[in-house]
């Protein structure tokens, strides 16, 4: 461990003078499982550029509006495959993992259709309105279920609620570590390491499968499916279970159970229209001082 | 009064603002017991800080066995601690981490859980604002001990006198917590500027700098505001990451946000709308970002704003 500790701290530094998203060597770690199974977990959401609103029972409308696979669970999707693709020969598995209503099934399509080799869709009418302790508790089991994963890959935050405690509650009920928010990631036989970027530090995070990884869009473009992913997405399996399947009680879950509760959601009132200039001159830099000043920012 | 738990934010025993504006929301809800994570020698000077804000304890947790390690260690103490003083509130720093640790004691002690408020009051009802702040919601913990982590800004910090009672306590922690290991960590350097999150002002410059920020940094420093950037701004590599505001970077609700060449998307908006008030500078004057301003400029940030810092300048004297 000194030794690799040592080499990696003078690989990131180095990184560091050449550039932000320059990547980490992996030097050293255990033998490569034969088979790496690695669950990914996707989340459907509203459509971030559509209007998006509560329903009367204060829950985020997930009907209503057009809903897909949220934008930051697509990085999740792509370091999964990617870890996959990298990681030689020997069965290795990616499984989307999705809970959510009927609709929900798209975000788990788009993984397949991306190149994960099986989807399971957690639904059940007693799931609605589930709180993040409720969702994590519903993709424990179901992780459980699936079988002993190597890596359970997370995306850094959903674009609805954007909690980002998802990944950490999950490593906390299956009791591993997790590894949150990577913008690089490294894998070599049974080591993981990351970079990512802390409040005033950049670290180097270091663990031993199985963990529970979070990563930020910084981790690299995701793939869109080719023409060829979706014709073979429509043959991979795609496993539907209820909470009975996974042995949780419908009383666990949902609205009436939450550890919180919503009390009201108002709409924030739209702004009202500021004042535009257009600089002719010099003229807008005048207008923006005499703005700034008005409002006693000088 | 029950006591209410505050997770001290600090660098290296330095105190951040953030943790004034906790005490202060604590005394809403009970009496302030801070906790702090760090060296048993800076332990003294830390409650001379909080002492002024309201706090009647401080918990000193020594960080020297636990720091090399990423949450789980310090979910384990907060949980032993929680036990050991049942407190009616338990508020974190809204951070990665304070968001990460607070996630893990609610499973742990089987409590509520809401992160990101901007504002508590008695109760405690939480407020927050979500969907790319277009919507406003109210929120109350009913199950257990209510875990609350703040954002920045949230409150003027109060100032009231505390005791300040410095009390050591050792949790135990589990090898199981000491898995995820911090190989390497690399200090970022100081700009001099004020941290973006906690700034009063903030300037951002996006894809319409071309990849100079030498305008967005001199009028910022005119104005004594952090500098932000847009995604679009970090993907080229014009600035790094940590300076990064929207969805997947950092949220400020300063007093007053600048936007200049940033065209205003969604996931930018998502991370600067709850500004107080709102100025752009743009060449397009339909960017998107005017339907946000309180006053906005149609021009070439290249011109403009060099100008507008020269008149400000001037103005100041």
């Amino acid at each position: 461990m000194g030794l690799l500790a040592c080499n990696l701290t003078t690989t990131i530094l180095g990184f560091e003078r050449a550039g932000w998203l320059a990547g980490i060597n992996i030097t050293g770690g255990a033998a490569r499982p034969h088979t790496m199974n690695i669950v990914v977990c996707v989340k459907y959401v509203p459509d971030a550029t559509a209007d998006r609103q509560f329903e009367s029972d204060n829950t985020v409308d997930r009907v209503g509006v057009d809903g897909l696979l949220s934008e930051l669970d697509e990085y999740a999707v792509e370091q999964a495959l990617q870890i996959k693709e990298k990681a030689g020969e020997g069965e290795h598995t990616v499984t989307a993992l999705c809970v959510g209503p009927e609709k929900a099934v798209d975000a788990a399509r788009k993984a397949l259709q991306m190149g994960a080799d099986a989807a399971v869709h957690v639904v059940d009418d007693a799931i609605a309105g589930s709180d993040a302790v409720a969702t994590s508790l519903v993709l424990a089991k179901a992780i459980e279920k699936i079988g002993s994963p190597d890596l359970i890959v997370c995306g850094m935050a959903s674009t609805d609620a954007s909690m980002s405690v998802v990944p950490a509650m999950l490593a906390e009920r299956l009791n591993l570590p997790q590894v949150t928010l990577a913008s690089v990631v490294e894998a070599q036989g049974d080591q993981v390491r990351i970079k990512r970027d802390n409040e005033g530090s950049t670290e180097v995070i270091g663990a031993t499968l199985p963990i529970v990884l979070s990563v930020t869009d910084q981790t690299g473009e995701a793939r869109y499916p080719s023409f060829k992913g979706i014709m073979a997405a429509k043959k991979k399996p795609l496993e539907t279970l209820s909470l009975a399947d996974l042995g949780v009680e419908a009383d666990q879950v949902g609205l009436s159970v939450a550890w919180s509760q919503v009390e009201d959601t108002t709409a924030r009132p739209p702004r009202t229209a500021g004042e535009i200039v257009t600089d002719e001159d010099g003229s807008g830099a005048v207008a923006l001082a005499d703005f700034l000043a008005s409002k006693k920012f000088i | 009064m029950s006591e209410v738990l505050v997770v001290i934010d600090h660098a290296d025993g330095v105190v951040k603002k953030p943790t004034f504006e906790l005490l202060t929301i604590a005394r809403r809800l009970g009496e302030p017991s801070a906790v702090f994570f760090g060296a048993a020698a800076q332990a003294d000077a830390v409650a001379e800080k909080v002492k002024a804000y309201g706090a009647e304890k401080v918990y000193v947790i020594d960080d020297a066995e636990l720091k090399g390690y990423l949450v789980a260690p310090k979910a384990e103490a907060m949980q032993q601690l929680a036990e050991k003083s049942s407190p009616a509130a338990i508020l974190f720093p809204s951070t990665f981490e304070g968001k990460e640790v607070a996630a893990r004691l609610a499973i742990k002690i089987e409590s509520g859980l809401i992160t990101d408020a901007v504002d508590v009051q008695a109760g405690p009802v939480t407020t927050q604002s979500v969907f790319a702040g277009s919507y406003t919601v109210t929120a109350k913990v009913t199950k257990g001990t209510p875990i609350i982590t703040v954002k920045p800004n949230s409150a003027a910090p109060e100032e009231a006198a505390g005791a300040a009672a410095v009390e050591a306590f050792t949790p135990t922690i589990t090898d199981g917590a000491k898995t995820a290991q911090i190989i390497a960590s690399q200090p970022r350097q100081s700009t001099g500027r004020p941290e973006l999150t906690e700034a009063a002002i903030v300037v951002s410059g996006g894809r319409g700098t071309g990849g100079n920020f030498e305008p967005i940094e001199k009028f910022a420093d005119s104005l004594g505001a952090a500098v932000g950037a847009s995604r679009a701004a970090v993907d080229s590599g014009w600035m790094p990451h940590a300076f990064q505001v929207g969805q997947t970077g950092k949220t400020v609700s300063p007093q007053l946000y600048v936007a200049n060449g940033i065209s205003g998307a969604i996931q930018h908006r998502a991370g600067m709308q709850t500004s107080k008030t709102i100025v752009a500078v743009n060449k397009d004057n339909e960017a998107p970002i005017f339907e946000l301003v309180d006053f906005g400029v149609v021009g070439d940030l290249h011109t403009v704003l060099p100008a507008a810092t020269e008149e400000i300048t001037k103005r100041k004297g």
